[in-house]
């Protein structure tokens, strides 16, 4: 059995990291409700563009654009959002397995690291890393997302890459995170599942109307489609933000509650330890009265 | 005819604008557009410029940087990447991007992003001509 000097010292140490996750735990839910509120904010914004986009390819079916069609390169570019920081239970983890498993060959997949643990574990992997912008998801700003945007719709008109990939995990609720892959370029109509459409959306009867645009839909697409896609990545980095800290205050609200349970175990065995002690003293003592007197 | 139209401004960061408007004004691709209520439906690419919200005798202006705009009879939809009050707008910030900007045009070096420094400039120009009102 262990001593008591032992136990005392093993419950120092838990109480010291209980510490440090509560004290985690709490800086995760303050940067939480500040990256929630940032990520609810963008939802409007992304919502109408993706609607508007949606729009666009229902009704110029079999527009020749070429942001609508597959590139002739087998290479696939892979944005991977995670963070830089780890104690977050599950949440970088579940996105690299997430890209593993997504069926996109290991050769074929050029990796746009946005995050240092993602980045990190691919390469373990045997990923091929083309770009790492992991300095951005401490603090995501809109040029960065249109700042990649453009170095990939490079890559893609050169030939490089046939298809663009994001890889980020959406926002659902404190609890529940979920890692999604969605396809970014070439844009089919009802590719990616809509963000949650409010009420707006009966709002509008768009389908009786005939849009017009100007000088013509391809060159508007020429505009728009940068623009959806540096929102689809903007959206995709805040919710990323807010699913890290709901994660990690996940992680370290459990974490304190088992350093909690261990402390009040410890507490128990060195109680237990400290009467025996006493006990044994008590005997040892009796036995010397009682050996003098007999 | 109606009266007023909805007139809503998303940034990717807020809405910016949300409520009535009787006429709006703005720089598009295919030069200054002003639309009134019961507008036909149009979708177009909006440039660096001036936003003129108009309402009743009142008119609100605000830098409108790059985006696109849906239009259908009475609810207008602006997708702004960036979109500023006159009063939010740095007037030396935008003074200093706009020196850079010309002095990176007049060098006039292959290695200069011509298109960018332009864009920049017109940024700069648009939120300068605001901020001196």
């Amino acid at each position: 059995m262990a001593t008591m000097r032992d136990i005392k010292r093993r419950k120092a140490s838990i109480e010291s990291t209980e510490q440090i996750t509560k004290a985690m735990k709490l800086v995760a839910t303050v940067k939480l409700q500040k990256s929630r509120t940032r990520a609810e904010n963008s939802r409007l914004y992304f919502n109408k563009m993706y609607r508007t986009i949606q729009e666009m390819l229902k009704k110029s079916q079999g527009i020749e654009h070429k942001y609508l069609k597959a590139g002739d390169s087998k290479k696939k570019a892979v944005i991977v959002i995670t963070s830089n920081r780890g104690l977050a239970g599950g949440y970088n983890a579940n996105i690299v397995r997430l890209v593993a498993g997504s069926g996109i060959s290991m050769e074929d997949a050029k990796i746009f690291a946005v995050g240092r643990k993602g980045r990190d574990g691919l390469s373990r992997k045997g990923y091929e890393i083309t770009a790492d912008y992991s300095e951005v998801i401490n603090e995501p700003l809109y040029s960065d997302a249109m700042q990649i945007t453009k170095e990939l719709l490079a890559l893609f008109e050169k030939n490089e890459i046939g298809e663009i990939y994001l890889a980020y995990t959406s926002f659902k609720n404190t609890v529940s995170q979920i890692p999604k892959l969605i396809k970014l370029l070439p844009v089919d109509a009802q590719a990616s599942e809509p963000a949650d459409d409010g009420a707006e959306a009966s709002m509008q009867k768009p389908d009786l109307l005939l849009m017009n645009y100007e000088p013509d839909e391809s060159e508007v697409l020429d505009a728009i489609i940068p623009k959806y896609m540096s929102s689809l990545i903007y959206g995709a980095f805040l919710e990323a933000v807010a699913s890290e800290n709901g994660a990690r205050m996940t992680a370290m609200d459990s974490a304190t509650n088992n350093a909690e349970e261990m402390i009040s175990k410890l507490s128990l065995q060195y109680n237990r330890a400290r009467q025996g002690s006493i006990t044994q003293e008590l005997t040892e003592i009796i036995a010397g009265a009682n050996a003098i007197e007999g | 005819m109606a009266e007023t139209m909805k007139l809503q401004v998303i940034t990717p960061d807020q809405e910016f604008y949300n409520g009535e408007a009787s006429m709006v004004e703005l720089n598009t691709a295919d030069g200054q557009l002003g639309i009134y209520p019961m507008h036909i439906p149009l979708t177009v690419a909006v440039l660096p410029g001036v936003l003129s919200i108009h309402e009743g005798s009142e008119v609100k202006k605000a830098a409108l940087l790059s985006g696109f705009i849906q239009v259908l009879p009475e609810q207008v939809t602006i997708l702004a990447e960036a979109c500023e009050w006159p009063e939010d707008i740095d007037g030396a910030r935008a003074n200093e991007a706009r020196i850079r900007a010309e002095r990176r045009l007049s060098e006039n070096s292959a290695e200069i992003d011509v298109a960018r420094a332009e864009a920049a400039l017109k940024r700069a120009l648009v939120r300068l001509s605001l901020a001196k009102e």
